[in-house]
């Protein structure tokens, strides 16, 4: 899923320490995934050209207040956009509507064009957003605030477990691929590589087992109920309030600005 | 296999999100605070087994293993496979926000269907059978997504339907490296730790 990790690149260590992301940073939890959300419905409705290039204005501002890696960030941004490139390549041609050129017979219409660069707007638009708002978190206080807004107790549960050992399997991989390296394995196109990697995979979820059997002990002998503990208060103050106003009104000015 | 933002028409979208929140409510249904620690764990190993690329040819291609996710958490697939989904799209920026719901459903929901079709067949006769159903299993899960994904796509509009066709194609390598590695896996897990697939089954 996440294929386009660097091998060196950590799993969840940007996300790893409340480092100060600007004004971003300081606001509560809660406001940011609800004015994520919001902010994703609205620009999704949004079906004008103008519209949408003001949308991801409005993230790319985000951006710029949250000091995130601006460069790193943006290249995320394109990482995605190249998985969906060859379905916007192909709209012209597979869109009926007025021709605007032809390659090797196949008309490319204006329609289709003006669909692509639509999706191609909207996705960025959201995901930079989110990753700006939510992305900037550290996993744990994403999990917080989710069970402040009521998110179900066992599913906050299972996503702290998750981001808890996503880090730990992700070593135990790179042991257990050192290993096969220190043996001489070099991955190719062949039955060996397969058979190594699905052995590969089925030792790390029997270990993965095995492990959850051991916390399991040890949390029943720390009287573990299925409760979630909340480490941390969540307060909205005035900075909060005037964040979500002013975002909310952004909002508002989007679909306004695509109904003209 | 993720779909953005912005490429399908709202009732698909909001259609999507509707029986995704049913699977979950499922999922969690079947998830009591003993097994909490399994399915997150394991969550996390699926996460994290994405992450291989395996070379195939000039190019390689990365795992989904939905297939085995279901074989080993039944109806939890459904809520283990959205918190990935969820990480990767804040952390990562893959997929989106509102097409999460899509997104799960078309990767959990062949999960479930290879738990029920093939979950009871692994854990019986000698591991090497047990490994080929978990092959097939492995294929299915991959071959109902990109059918999943496709027809989402398809009911959007019909300009999609030959990008929809593309990813069809696209993944029949994919599913044969996915059925051998699920494979693998399975015999792995039925030599080492036998035990593990006939709880799986009854789960």
């Amino acid at each position: 899923m996440a294929h386009a990790l660097e091998p060196k690149a950590k799993t969840l260590a940007e996300a790893g320490s409340d480092a100060p992301y600007g004004v971003i940073g300081d606001l509560d939890p809660r406001v940011r995934v609800v004015l994520a959300c919001v902010f994703a419905i609205t620009t999704v409705a949004l079906t004008t050209i103008p519209a949408l290039i003001a949308a991801l204005a409005t993230a790319i501002s985000l951006l710029m207040m949250s000091r995130l890696p601006i460069r790193r960030t943006l290249k995320r941004m394109a990482m995605m956009d190249s998985f969906i490139i060859f379905m916007l390549v192909l709209l012209p041609f597979t869109m009926p509507g007025d021709p605007m050129f032809s390659v090797f017979g196949f008309p490319a219409s204006w329609q289709g064009l003006w669909k692509a660069i639509e999706i191609g707007l909207t996705a960025n638009a959201v995901i930079l957003t989110l990753m700006v708002l939510v992305g900037t978190m550290e996993p744990v206080t994403l999990g917080h605030a989710l069970h402040k807004l009521r998110c179900p107790e066992v599913l906050v549960h299972l996503l702290m477990f998750t981001i808890r050992y996503i880090e730990v399997l992700r070593e135990e991989y790179l042991r257990l691929r050192g290993a096969m390296k220190i043996r001489g394995f070099r991955p190719g196109t062949n039955w060996h590589t397969y058979r190594s990697f699905g052995y590969l995979v089925g030792m790390m979820l029997v270990r993965a087992i095995e492990r959850s059997e051991r916390i399991l002990g040890a949390m029943k002998c720390r009287g573990f109920s299925g409760q979630l503990i909340l480490l941390q208060e969540f307060r909205m103050i005035r900075r909060d309030h005037l964040f979500a106003t002013l975002l909310g009104g952004v909002c508002v000015g989007l679909l306004f600005l695509d109904f003209l | 296999m993720h779909i953005v933002d912005g490429a399908l028409s709202n009732p698909v979208v909001i259609g999507g999100a509707v029986a995704a929140a049913g699977g979950i409510a499922m999922g969690l249904k079947s998830l009591d605070i003993d097994r909490i620690p399994t399915a997150g764990v394991l969550s996390a190993s699926f996460f994290v087994a994405s992450l291989i690329h395996v070379p195939i040819g000039p190019s390689s291609v990365h795992l989904i293993l939905n297939g085995l996710a279901g074989l080993l958490l039944g109806w939890a697939a459904f809520p283990a496979l959205f918190v990935g989904l969820l990480l990767q799209a804040v952390f990562f920026g893959f997929g989106g926000l509102t097409v999460l719901g899509v997104n799960t459903f078309n990767i959990a929901m062949p999960a479930v269907l290879a738990w029920m079709i093939f979950g009871r067949l692994i854990g019986r006769g000698s591991p090497v059978q047990g490994a080929i159903w978990g092959g097939l299993g492995g294929a299915f899960a991959i071959a109902a997504t990109t059918l999943f994904v496709a027809v989402s796509l398809a009911l959007t509009g019909d300009e999609f339907l030959p990008a929809a066709k593309l990813v069809f194609f696209a993944h029949i390598p994919v599913m044969v490296i996915e059925a051998v590695l699920t494979g693998f896996a399975v015999l792995l897990a039925r030599k080492v730790k036998p035990e593990l697939f006939l709880k799986g089954s009854s789960a």
